[in-house]
């Protein structure tokens, strides 16, 4: 696996947080997908390997949570709140109006390949819903005009890039 | 601004202008002052402190904060951990994003007071994946603090010494219990443990002594170890002691977060003052009070509070004050202090497909009642919505709601249970008709919620 040394050294910082080293798997998870955009098989054994447990400990906890995942996503990620507070404020049109802007569905990468939209559920920001996150960056009131904009944004920068 | 009915004390610097989450800013406030002068006294003086003050746990079930810390097993010659659950998640809540975010080292010192007085030598915080820069700020200010020496060897210059670290969930609502954290923060699957002998007090992690407290709570620890257990009582009303954090989502004119003194104010005051009503031309129609698992009440119910000498009070749900005991007296819970309000617009049938979706997304399936009645109580809403609504739908679902609660090694069965029991009770009529509503036009306002 190949890894950067600041990943590994990173890795190796955390472990020594733990009495127990198995207690690492989940930051080594969020390492390896921060720099590999997902987790692979090789990670999940290379990951076994490194806290000395067999691949099924690790498989089960991606398996578990929903942050982990086992494939790509675009080059953006965007998660958009589903849980009530946010729906009571349009949640679900904010998630359609992404879908839109992009021409693709919920879970998949678009055509382009600059996006994944998701919806996820509660980002624990509701009162200002509709709450989206795009990566790690938090977008409050992010109804169909603002969902519009920030697609804007991510399209500029797509063209930007491509120049 | 805050509201003037609010009384800030864990938010006092909470959106103000010129506050920074950085340890010079929280040093020109005077911060750190009290755990260096707790660092001098003796630590069973503190517990007494936090038992003197009444404090209740602010993560949702109230429970007496130096209570749980008089159950930890000091005797065991183990280790004893402190955890911090910053997992955030119960829908509806949003009040320790804004302390993580803003003001890390109140948080900080608490943590430190605490494990102080519990002799606790590790603390973890576990923080919710889905706030990463939250986890980046709280780290950057335990660095902060270990190179100023209030975190981390010899505290204060003092004998004491106690490290920190972060520790990221990955977006599993399940975590938030207090077991099944730990056994997050074991590297494992997020199962509940079955309690007992699973006592984080007596077996928790690492099978070490073990408390776990909100990030809310610990920020009270602070201001307890500040002004003293005695003076802290004498904030808000008996048995519900101190200052609360309130949000408030969903149809209301200016939804937020807030802080109050315990009972002093009422859910109508909340809402109608604080919060400005009902949106133009709308009608409060239900309020769930204390995060999303907590039971609905309806905007046109009346109460019966029986009081000590026998009267009994009639109240409607604007004068229920915000406290743990007069919310559980109305047969709901004050929670986590999520206030979701829905308006005329809303059907009920929907808004329970909302969370029914929710939770049968968030049972980690150990419990087969919780695994397979959350998904039964899914299917049945979103048939209901999508499919066909049939008379009898409202008893469908509170038979299969009616076999969890009480049947699952943690309380999750219980959270996702209420909701669906207390909609069908309140609102079984919404539920009957809905097969006819269906059939009428979809009024132009009407919202997606499934």
């Amino acid at each position: 696996m190949n890894l950067k040394p600041e990943t590994l050294q990173r890795i190796d910082e955390v472990i020594t947080h733990y009495p127990v080293k198995r207690s690492a798997v989940l930051p080594l998870l969020h390492l390896v997908q921060e720099e590999q955009g997902y987790i692979s098989r090789e990670a999940i054994e290379w990951i076994a390997a490194k806290l000395e447990l067999q691949p099924i400990n690790v498989y089960e906890v991606v398996t578990f949570y929903p942050m982990f995942r086992q494939h790509p996503v675009g080059r953006r990620h965007i998660k958009v709140c589903r849980t009530l507070s946010c729906a009571l404020n349009g949640g679900y049109r904010t998630c359609e109006e992404f879908e839109k802007e992009f021409a693709t569905q919920r879970g998949a990468i678009s055509p382009d390949g600059e996006v994944t939209i998701e919806f996820v559920e509660c980002l624990a920001s509701c009162g200002s819903g509709p709450a989206v996150m795009i990566d790690d960056d938090l977008h409050e009131k992010v109804d169909c005009a603002k969902a519009r904009a920030l697609a804007a944004q991510i399209k500029a920068e797509a063209a930007a890039r491509t120049k | 601004m805050p509201h003037p009915l609010e009384r800030r004390v864990i938010f006092q610097h909470i959106d103000e202008p010129g506050y920074s989450p950085d340890l010079a800013c929280y040093l020109r406030q005077g911060g750190y002052a009290v755990l260096r002068k707790s660092v001098q006294r003796p630590p069973a003086e503190l517990i007494d402190e936090v038992k003197r003050s009444g404090l209740r746990g602010r993560g949702g079930a109230g429970f007496l904060c130096g209570l749980k810390w008089n159950l930890v097993d000091r005797k065991s010659g183990k280790p004893i951990y402190l955890i911090v659950n910053a997992d955030e998640s119960e829908p509806g809540t949003f009040k320790d994003r804004y302390i993580i975010h803003q003001d890390p080292h109140q948080l900080i010192e608490g943590i430190m007071i605490s494990c102080y007085a519990n002799n606790v030598k590790q603390a973890y915080i576990y923080i919710r994946g889905e706030f990463p820069h939250g986890a980046r700020i709280l780290e950057t200010a335990i660095a902060e603090a270990r190179a100023a020496n209030f975190v981390g060897p010899n505290i204060c210059g003092g004998a004491y010494s106690c490290e920190i670290y972060v520790h990221r969930g990955a977006g599993a609502y399940i975590c938030g219990e207090e077991t099944g954290l730990i056994e997050s923060l074991e590297g494992k699957r997020p199962y509940p443990r079955i309690k007992p002998p699973f006592f984080p007090a007596v077996l928790g992690l690492y099978q070490c002594p073990t408390i776990v407290n909100n990030v809310e709570t610990l920020c009270h620890v602070k201001h307890i170890a500040d002004i003293g257990g005695g003076a802290y009582a004498g904030i808000g009303t008996p048995n519900n002691t101190g200052t609360r954090l309130i949000g408030v989502s969903g149809h209301v004119q200016r939804p937020g977060y807030f802080e109050f003194e315990s009972g002093k104010i009422t859910l109508g005051r909340l809402l109608h003052e604080v919060c400005g009503g009902p949106l133009p031309g709308r009608k409060f129609k239900a309020i769930i009070p204390g995060g999303s698992s907590s039971k609905i009440l309806r905007c046109d119910e009346r109460f019966k509070i029986k009081q000590k000498d026998g009267t009994v009070l009639d109240w409607g749900y604007e004068d229920i004050p915000l406290d743990f005991d007069s919310f559980a007296a109305c047969g709901t819970m004050g929670g986590s202090g999520g206030v979701i309000v829905m308006d005329d617009r809303v059907n009920l049938v929907e808004a329970l497909g909302n969370l029914n979706a929710f939770y049968a997304h968030e049972s980690c399936g150990q419990c087969t009642p919780c695994r397979e009645g959350s998904l039964w109580m899914k299917k049945i809403t979103a048939r209901m919505v999508h499919g066909e609504a049939r008379v009898e739908d409202g008893e469908l679902l509170k038979n299969v709601a009616d076999q969890i609660a009480g049947r699952t090694v943690c309380p999750f069965g219980e959270a996702c249970s209420w909701p669906t029991q207390s909609f069908v009770q309140k609102f079984g009529d919404e539920f009957k008709a809905y097969a006819e509503t269906k059939r009428q036009p979809r009024p132009v306002d009407a919202l997606t919620l499934v």
